[in-house]
């Protein structure tokens, strides 16, 4: 299935304090996550998450296991996070929680379209296409359930 | 045949795996995300109470009545459902699961980052987010990808005023922020054999801030003596030839005493460099630095003395906040002007008990220095225990002495 959305660049090794500050945590409102991801790398991101595709560099979400992270960019509308490698637990929780993860380089232009289909395995943004490794078939059964709590509840 | 994790996980390296857990555990932070995730799984069962661990060590005693709230619903359900709880004041989850409970061979995870510092014992320890743990209250299971292995050869035995942390934040600026990502470090050689469990534990803590999912030393003399003392029962592991991706050697003779500037763990400096730097705050606890040893160590440097500087000392447990009372180690530093904290998590991911304030610079002992982390607007350095005391009592940074 093909999804689109509007780039959005962030840099190298943003880790997860910078998606959600740790001031933030001790709540179950989703909203307030919302409200204040990516408030300490730029505050004005939060305005235009919905919709987007975050481009980032090398290692993103790097450092805490804080979950709230993944649900914060996924709450926040975010179609899909694509970067050249992730942090290995912000990658089980994004997929956890039902946020695609892609492993690509690709340069980004801010608010430029970019395109995806995780089951074919592409990318295309800028007028140029891009292969992408597949998620493993578990990975890809969990994010097609929408998040590992709905695996559990509905494929098993 | 195979690294330490090729035998513990039973696969070969970039295989998925599903395992049995051994030991799991969550603290009040990522517990309460576990318990929402646990129950909208739906079916609301445990697969084996006995080996799940709730500890207490984030926000300790709660900060404001919202924490308080979360706090005491997940305490609730932790007592009700038989899982093996400590309360506030046990200490940091990673300490008290290294007290006698973590064992060669097991595999371990927690619901935090820095569960590879139980690796120092030979487990297969490494961290996952709360839902995953949710799925693993209710299977008793979860997959794994093998992870490749670098090779740490250590060489020699520590001079001068460097300890394991300088070691630590030195093979992370070799490695790296995300230079083992997906993979897991084995510290092997000669080297290993001087180095007690605590500044094994030290170095395994930092593993993940190379992107590792597992940093481990296989299970020795030291070892064994180790959880002995802790009334366990332990067998060897002996290396056995394998394939490691890389190998990296550290002659530990050549570590000096080093300093990560902020806002990355791998920007790295000799203490040398930024003697002088003038501190608004000492910090010296955490799972990287908590322990009794640091606490000694620290009391030595600054006994007699008076820190110039706001100096925060969190014990890592209570197991190591009773043996400093005992020996006399809290009274030198209450003396010496120093604040105690409950044993926990304290300031280090800037939550309370010594949040810094705009433009304010602390040298800490943990494990990260991550931009706003203890702070909006405050600057962290990150150090061993001796750097930590030593600048303590200048009020600025300041090389240890050779004790």
């Amino acid at each position: 299935m093909q999804v689109k959305g509007r780039a959005v660049c962030v840099g190298a090794d943003i880790d997860t304090d910078l998606v959600i500050a740790g001031r933030y945590l001790r709540t179950k409102d989703h909203s307030i996550w919302v409200a204040h991801v990516f408030e300490d790398l730029d505050p004005s991101l939060a305005g235009r998450m919905n919709g987007s595709v975050i481009i980032a560099g090398k290692n993103f979400g790097c450092g805490s296991s804080r979950e709230q992270a993944a649900i914060a960019i996924r709450e926040a509308g975010t179609v899909a996070v694509v970067a050249p490698s992730f942090a290995r637990i912000f990658f089980r929780n994004a997929i956890n929680v039902g946020l695609p993860l892609i492993e690509c380089t690709l340069p980004c232009t801010e608010g430029s379209f970019v395109t995806f289909d995780l089951t074919e395995g592409w990318v295309e943004t800028e007028g140029k296409k891009y292969t992408t490794p597949p998620l493993s078939k578990r990975m890809q059964e969990i994010l097609a359930a929408g998040g590992l709590v709905n695996y559990w509840r509905t494929c098993r | 045949m195979g690294t330490l994790s090729e035998r513990i996980l039973r696969g070969t390296a970039g295989e998925y795996v599903d395992r049995v857990v051994d030991r799991a555990y969550v603290h009040d932070g990522t517990g309460v995300l576990t318990l929402e995730a646990w129950k909208s799984m739906g079916e609301k069962r445990i697969h084996d109470a006995t080996h799940l661990h709730v500890l207490f060590d984030h926000i300790v005693p709660a900060n404001n009545s919202t924490t308080a709230t979360l706090q005491h619903e997940l305490r609730e359900f932790a007592r009700s459902s038989f899982l093996r709880f400590s309360d506030i004041g046990g200490g940091i989850c990673h300490q008290i699961m290294s007290e006698g409970i973590v064992l060669p061979g097991e595999v371990v995870v927690g619901a935090d980052s820095h569960s590879c510092t139980l690796g120092a014992f030979g487990a297969f320890a490494t961290g996952v987010g709360a839902t995953d743990m949710a799925a693993i209250w209710m299977t008793g299971e979860t997959w794994f990808r093998v992870p490749e292995t670098i090779g740490m050869h250590l060489s020699g035995s520590f001079t001068g005023a460097a300890e394991a942390k300088d070691l630590a934040l030195t093979y992370v600026s070799r490695l790296g922020m995300d230079g083992a990502t997906y993979q897991a470090l084995e510290f092997i050689g000669e080297g290993t054999v001087t180095l007690p469990m605590d500044d094994r534990l030290t170095i395994c803590n930092l593993a993940v801030e190379t992107g590792a999912k597992a940093g481990m030393f296989y299970a020795d003399d030291v070892t064994i003596q180790y959880l002995a003392r802790a009334g366990q029962v332990a067998s060897l592991q002996e290396p056995e030839p394998c394939h490691y991706i890389r190998e990296i050697d550290l002659d530990l003779s050549d570590i000096v005493p080093v300093i990560a500037l902020p806002p990355r763990v791998d920007t790295v400096k000799p203490v040398h460099d930024l003697v002088g730097m003038p501190l608004d705050q000492v910090f010296v606890g955490t799972c990287t630095n908590g322990r009794y040893t640091d606490l000694a160590r620290f009391s030595r440097i600054v006994k007699g003395k008076t820190v110039a500087v706001r100096t925060i000392v969190v014990p890592a447990s209570r197991a190591v906040l009773h043996e400093a009372i005992r020996t006399g180690v809290i009274t030198d530093l209450v003396e010496a002007g120093c604040t105690i904290g409950t044993p926990g998590c304290g300031p280090c991911l800037g939550a309370h008990m010594g949040v810094l304030g705009e433009g304010e610079v602390c040298l800490s002992t943990a494990n990260r220095n991550f931009r706003n982390r203890m702070g909006v607007g405050g600057e962290i350095y990150l150090s061993s225990v001796a750097t930590a005391a030593a600048s303590a009592l200048e009020g600025e940074i300041t090389e240890p002495e050779v004790v």
